[in-house]
């Protein structure tokens, strides 16, 4: 078996960044494992900018975010292995890998950050009704095969669902020469930034439908048309609202699922508000030595906090190949009302100078606060003049506030008045 | 009062910009008060996109190096669908300047062996 001290699954975003914060930590041993034939993980094919104003200061597309990552590795010892499956992953720290240059092999690492990313959430999962047609994709496979494979996989297009890659996909495909007729969401608010909103389909005068979704689709080879109704506040379609659009593509971007089936192998906790590891303070799972950052944790809507999460988790990884596990009593951490989960979901109580909590509010806030409760007893207050589903927020608790706490459970709330 | 939404950066500051003295408030940076008074008088965007590539790769993506005059982004992307470019590629090699007379160039956003 080989042996590497530290081993990460995933050469995205997350991947790079906790590689080499390992590496700056003085970790020499570091190999990441990349199941695509290139570094990068999804920045790749996301060619739009608006990346990097957090981490870089500046403005960049996703390619040029990943480059950065991919030449400051360069000048380390960190070694990247493309085209590499790993199969499978043990409680003991040992992985099953294939590729084409290595054929199989096990490898034995000292610690593991798990930065295997999502994936999209496909037709099967939100069951929509109609023909089972050609021309309905995600819209992450269709933006691989525009900007990475050079085709385009449709001319008149509907997106289902407004999460930004939709949004992102409305203007490239728009730009390419498509019409894209509408963006049909069915909440009563978007799932994707603003700025999305109004750079991707307000400037192109693509309608938005928010309280609709698709109850028809039509088509004997390809998609012909699709059907669109308004949906009441229980999300069920309204009969009589029904709007058909002939189109010849439906796009769904319809959200993202963290992709744990080696966490799951290996018998890592999963929080089933995230579909992603519980983790402590530290991004430690509840295996020791073994660390998750970047989506494969919780969805992130930036890559700068991908990139910030990372480093903390390539920093940890470095401190438990350097001193052993971290120790302290253990606190709870827990999303209360208004709150849809948290990350952490647990943290040890003297472990680090700051707690830094991130969470996503389930419905649109406006002028109200973040407040943190030790049990009955609120310990901070933040006000936040909008907070958006959509939007992931933070708030950082100094380690003063959480000398004096009782034990927890530690719960984050949203509070109007 | 104009309301608008900044798409400087993934924040999304709610703004709101005079129509008279394009005066901004709503911003939590300069950079929002810089868009919320062009948004007003002349939008501008950065146009990003890909170029047909002999190399490695099937497609190079490509950036305007400056936001460029929205009226101006189909004609663009009229020229970026002309180009085709061989590798090597370095991140930042112009592949056309002064694109559609906008003074913005169209750059290379990835580096190809």
């Amino acid at each position: 078996m080989t042996k590497a001290e530290l081993v990460i699954i995933g050469g995205g975003p997350a991947g790079l960044a906790a590689a080499l914060s390992a590496w700056e930590s003085g970790v020499r041993d570091i190999l990441i494992l990349e199941r695509d034939h290139q570094a990068g993980g999804i920045l790749n094919q996301c060619i739009h900018n608006g990346f990097g104003l957090h981490y870089f200061k500046e403005e960049l597309t996703g390619p040029e975010y990943a480059g950065r990552f991919i030449e400051m590795l360069r000048d380390t010892d960190v070694r990247v292995r493309t085209d590499t499956m790993v199969l499978d992953l043990t409680a003991d720290r040992v992985l099953h890998t294939v590729s084409p240059e290595h054929g199989y092999e096990a490898i034995q690492a000292g610690a593991i950050v798990l930065a295997m990313g999502c994936r999209e959430r496909t037709r099967g999962a939100i069951s929509i009704p109609g023909a089972r047609c050609s021309g309905i994709f995600t819209a992450g496979a269709a933006q691989r095969f525009l900007n990475i494979e050079g085709y385009m996989v449709g001319k008149r297009v509907v997106i289902l669902g407004s999460g930004d890659i939709g949004l992102i996909m409305a203007r490239r495909m728009t730009l390419e020469g498509a019409k894209v007729l509408a963006c049909v969401e069915l909440m009563p608010y978007s799932g994707g930034l603003n700025r999305n909103i109004v750079q991707c389909l307000n400037d192109f005068d693509i309608p938005l439908y928010l309280s609709h979704t698709v109850t028809d689709v039509r088509g004997k080879d390809r998609l012909e048309q699709v059907t669109v109704s308004k949906v009441d506040e229980n999300r069920r379609p309204i009969p009589g609202t029904e709007m058909v659009f002939d189109c010849d593509t439906l796009l769904l971007s319809v959200g993202l699922l963290p992709e744990n089936e080696l966490s799951r192998q290996a018998g890592v906790e999963i929080d089933p508000h995230t579909n992603g590891p519980v983790v402590w303070e530290n991004c430690e799972t509840s295996i020791p030595g073994v660390f998750a950052c970047g989506n494969v944790l919780h969805v992130h809507d930036l890559v700068d906090y991908v990139t910030a999460e990372s480093m903390r988790a390539g920093k940890a990884a470095a401190e438990f190949l350097q001193g052993g596990e971290r120790t302290g009593e253990a606190v709870p951490l827990e999303p209360g009302s208004g709150v849809g989960y948290t990350v952490p979901q647990r943290f040890r109580r003297d472990a680090a100078d700051k707690l830094q909590i991130f969470f996503r509010v389930r419905r649109i806030y406006r002028d109200a606060f973040i407040a943190v409760y030790d049990g009955e007893r609120r310990i901070a207050r933040f006000k936040r003049e909008h907070m958006a589903p959509g939007e992931m927020e933070n708030v950082a608790i100094p380690a003063m506030f959480l000398k004096n706490i009782t034990g927890g459970p530690l719960s984050v709330r949203i509070e109007e008045d | 009062m104009k309301e608008l939404i900044c798409i400087t950066c993934p924040k999304g500051c709610h703004l709101k910009v005079d129509e008279e003295t394009f005066a901004v408030t709503g911003n939590s940076c300069p950079r929002g008060a810089v868009y919320g008074a062009n948004e007003l008088r002349n939008p501008v965007r950065v146009v990003t996109s890909t170029v047909v590539v002999d190399g490695p790769a099937r497609r190079l993506p490509v950036k305007t190096d400056r936001p460029i005059p929205k009226s101006k982004i189909f004609e663009v992307m009229d020229e970026i669908a002309k180009v085709r470019v061989k590798a090597p590629v370095r991140v930042g090699d112009v592949l056309i300047p002064n694109a559609a007379g906008t003074d913005g160039n169209v750059v290379a956003t990835k580096s190809l062996p």
